[in-house]
């Protein structure tokens, strides 16, 4: 690494911020995923707005690319840095800056980690809803970047439906304030555009977050069904009887089986080939009221027995299983690949039978957990990566399992983002111009392609797009607009 | 310049998508999203400059341009997944029809935005215009899960997807929804569904604004679960006096108990519609926003509601108003206002904080204004980056930010 650049970025942050020897780049190789590792250049742990900025103008200056990075909880390969490219780790920016409870709106800086958020803001009667399994090492700026979801996101949607606002730090160390604190924004949904872009478009500096009310009651379900189509066929009934539950979850027996056997054992029947999770949260009447129509659907698709959880121990209990599932299939084998992928609710039986197809096949332990409310699928790969040929196995089935997620009319990831292990996938779901749309967004956003470079569109599959030059310098759109804001 | 430029239009969409509009502009109605690619590609290659009609009952047909493009054309429900709740439907579908297609389902698309059923679908997701049901239901981008679009230069972009959580790649639709045109013409959408409700109930009560707006804000204190708490001037609800509505949706007992806490709680007295009265109700007021030749939405949330109602009257008058007066905030005004009371306003309303949007008005009042106008940090230069990547030749006749002055 270049030993001005070290300087540099030692006198904006202090030296002890800036980690480039190889033992100490070693926790940022990975992020979750085992298949992909690399060191980067250099990691760089702002401890404040101020410093973010010197440091993001610093890189500009520079012209050194960088990867911005929460936790390294994301499971895509997303937020590595390769070769020279600079870590900016975010995890000192963890202040929450504010709490309104009359707009019910927080305003975060992005390492701020997500379950603290909802624990800051439980004494207003608030929550901050969207709640990834990695809730308790996740940052708000990674779920930023990678539109995160979580088990509660089926009702209440994902982030990209809880930001309002964002100051964010373009690549060329510029500010942009996107969105509004009151709901509509200022011009296009920016802030949309943004939620999602991997950290590919600069770096989320501030974020307003939507806070919404706990629940007066919540009742937690749990259903086991003699197979996993009668599961799936019993969440198909729900949704279409007009019932919006607050989540709706799937485990298969081995996911169960793994979870029963760790400590993190929740009760779950682990003779049963699928369990159910179902909660219903709202006003007393409206939870019993639906809950009397909930029940009887899941018996009516043979579920053998339901429970239901009453108090919140028990709740927290039930779903402690499903949020630890993936912590207790470490018991499987040292490595696991947690896949996403979408399919249309009414494809998730068909889709399951052939994902058990290509796990015989290729000889796997595959664990499924996922949301089922809304087709979200994480089959889970146990295996050994010092095991070459098993790992060629692993992705091959991989690509075997999007490829038919993709068939059925589906997605290559729900929540996880493209990172670098998906870029391969997205020719399957996007055709060459499209590509060359997002590239030339993201041009928009980061001319010189330096922020974390590399990931989410295969560049070569891209149809070019070029904006004209002259449009660019006289076009009637091109000038600055007035700030009446702050007037 | 006329007869040729015709003879092309009917070399791309054959004779009968070629028209002219009452002024006597060539108007192109293609049938089919390449169709619209191919027209794009021609305008971008010739410079001719386009202005984008739906089905001409929200925004007037009076941008300047060399021809005008309407999606009427794009009229087919292409599918309708009763299992897996999501509609494929082309732009130019109105959204009466889609609404009586997919109640045959027992589903429904939960938006009610304003204007006539007429209305075609693509002109409510390009101007991100939502009703009263964004209280409980989110705003028009939380229903859409993908979107094609055609570029100023033809390019056809496939935003999205068929399912209802999706980040495969950068969320593009995103800009198209409430983009009002800017950055291309949306031409098919895949729309989230939901099953009908098993209970559907509007009550209404009548008081002085002020009081009903206090009440709005004892019932999001109590966390009532309401899909609708909308406050309406004496104007648009054609009565004496300022109205609240509520409007409660989910199992039969659900909705019975929470009726029960809406109309014990407070001081108003509450009135439950009858069916077929609150249908009419929610699509009078949905289409009397019409009333006024200008519609504006203020990004208000509760607390500020009542400011802001002030400034309102204030600054334009007490006209065709209504408001979220739940959790979700949000202010749309109707009316007649000159462009420098309208001007003073957005001022106004920059000053504190609030967004103001022009959601319809004649062209001259665009053109000066702008659809949004004032941008915050750092946004203007985006935007207009934004623009010249999607419409490189800058040929869509569509004011998003309105002349210098005018801001």
């Amino acid at each position: 690494m270049n030993e001005a650049l070290l300087a540099s970025l030692s006198a904006i942050v202090g030296p002890r911020w800036v980690r480039h020897r190889k033992a100490e780049l070693a926790t940022y190789t990975m992020d979750g995923l085992p298949t992909h590792e690399s060191y980067p250049g250099v990691v760089v742990l702002p401890g404040s707005r101020d410093e973010l900025i010197a440091v993001v103008r610093q890189l500009h200056a520079t012209r050194t690319p960088f990867v911005a990075r929460g936790a390294g909880t994301g499971l895509s390969g997303g937020a590595l840095a390769e070769g020279n490219a600079v870590l900016v780790a975010l995890t000192r920016l963890n202040r929450i800056l504010s709490v309104d409870p009359k707009t019910r709106r927080a305003v975060v800086e992005p390492g701020v980690v997500n379950a603290r958020l909802s624990e800051a803001v439980l004494p207003h009667g608030l929550q901050y809803v969207p709640d990834p399994s990695s809730q308790t090492a996740c940052t708000i700026g990674g779920n930023v970047a990678e539109n995160a979801g979580g088990p509660h996101c089926l009702k209440a949607g994902v982030t990209t439906n809880h930001v309002t606002d964002l100051e964010i730090i373009l690549p060329d160390g510029s500010l942009a304030r996107l969105g509004s604190t009151h709901g509509d924004a200022w011009g296009p949904d920016l802030v949309g555009l943004f939620v999602g872009s991997e950290g590919m478009f600069g770096i989320a500096s501030r974020i307003t977050v939507r806070l919404e009310p706990i629940p007066a009651t919540v009742r937690t379900m749990l259903a086991d069904f003699p197979s996993i189509r009668s599961a799936s066929e019993a969440v198909s009934a729900i949704i279409a009887s007009g019932i919006v539950p607050a989540a709706l979850e799937m485990m298969d027996q081995a996911c169960v089986q793994a979870v029963e056997a760790s400590i993190y054992a929740a009760g779950y029947p682990t003779d049963a080939a699928a369990v159910l999770l179902v909660e219903l949260d709202g006003q007393p009447e409206s939870v019993a009221a639906e809950h009397a129509v909930v029940e009887p659907l899941l018996r009516a698709h043979r579920a053998r027995n339901v429970l239901t959880a009453e108090t919140a121990y028990d709740r927290a209990r039930l779903w402690q299983g499903r949020k630890k599932a993936f912590g207790a299939m470490g018991r499987i084998a040292p490595d696991l690949v947690v896949q996403d992928a979408v399919v249309p609710r009414s494809a998730l039986p068909d889709v399951l039978d052939r994902i058990g197809e290509i796990r015989d096949r290729y000889g796997l332990h595959i664990s499924n957990v996922f949301h089922a409310g809304d087709g979200n699928l994480h089959p889970n790969i146990s295996f050994d990566r010092r095991n070459v040929a098993l790992a060629e196995r692993v992705r091959n089935a991989s690509r075997e399992i999007m490829t038919a997620c993709v068939a059925a009319g589906g997605s290559i990831t729900g929540e996880h983002g493209v990172g670098n292990d998906k870029l391969d996938y997205m020719p399957l779901i996007f055709d060459a111009e499209t590509l060359g749309a997002m590239q030339a967004t993201r041009r928009v956003f980061d001319p010189g392609e330096r922020a974390n470079p590399g990931k989410v569109v295969p560049v070569h599959a891209c149809r070019e797009w070029c904006a004209t030059p002259a449009a660019r310098t006289n076009g009637s759109h091109g000038r600055p607009l007035a700030e009446v804001t702050h007037d | 310049m006329t007869d040729g430029m015709l003879a092309r239009f009917r070399e791309i969409v054959g004779a009968s998508g070629v028209e002219r509009d009452p002024a006597g502009l060539p108007r192109v109605v293609p049938d089919s999203t390449e169709a619209m690619a191919r027209l794009f590609a021609l305008a971008h290659a010739r410079s001719w400059r386009a202005r984008i009609e739906g089905q001409g009952t929200w925004l007037s047909s009076d941008a300047p341009a060399d021809f005008a493009v309407s999606t009427r054309g794009l009229d087919r429900v292409v599918s309708v997944s009763p299992a897996d709740l999501v509609a494929t439907v082309d732009a130019g579908v109105a959204i009466g029809t889609l609404r009586r297609r997919l109640a045959d389902d027992g589903m429904w698309l939960a938006i009610d935005p304003p204007g006539r059923p007429e209305r075609s679908i693509g002109s409510i997701v390009a101007a991100g215009t939502a009703g009263p049901l964004r209280q409980g239901f989110g705003p028009v981008r939380d229903h859409v899960l993908g979107l094609s679009v055609v570029t100023g230069d033809g390019r056809l972009v496939r935003a999205g997807g068929r399912v209802v959580k999706n980040v495969a790649g950068y969320d593009l639709g995103k800009l198209q929804i409430g983009g009002f045109g800017g950055f291309g013409i949306i031409t098919e959408l895949n729309l989230r569904l939901r099953a009908l409700p098993r209970a559907d109930q509007t009550y209404i009560a009548r008081a002085g604004r002020d009081h009903l707006t206090s009440v709005a804000r004892d019932l999001t204190e109590a966390r009532l679960s309401l899909q609708a708490l909308e406050i309406f001037s004496p104007a648009i609800a054609a009565e004496p006096d300022w109205i609240l509505a509520a409007r409660i949706m989910g199992t039969e007992d659900g909705v019975a108990a929470e009726a029960r806490r809406l109309t014990a709680a407070n001081s108003l007295t509450w009135q439950q519609l009858p069916v077929e009265r609150a249908s009419s109700f929610w699509h009078l007021s949905a289409r009397a926003v019409l009333g006024g030749a200008v519609t504006l939405r203020l990004g208000v949330l509760q607390p500020g509601l009542d400011d802001s109602l002030d400034m309102l009257a204030a600054t334009l008058d007490e006209g065709l108003i209504t408001a979220g007066a739940g959790s979700a905030g949000g202010i749309r005004w109707s009316g007649e206002a000159r462009i420098d009371a309208l001007r003073a306003l957005r001022r106004t309303a920059a000053s504190r904080e609030i967004p103001m949007t022009l959601e319809r008005a004649p062209w001259p009042v665009r053109q000066q204004l702008g659809h949004f106008g004032a941008y915050r940090e750092g946004v203007g230069a985006l935007v207009s980056r934004l623009r010249e990547t999607f419409d490189p030749g800058l040929l869509l006749s569509v004011a998003l930010e309105g002349d210098a002055d005018g801001r």
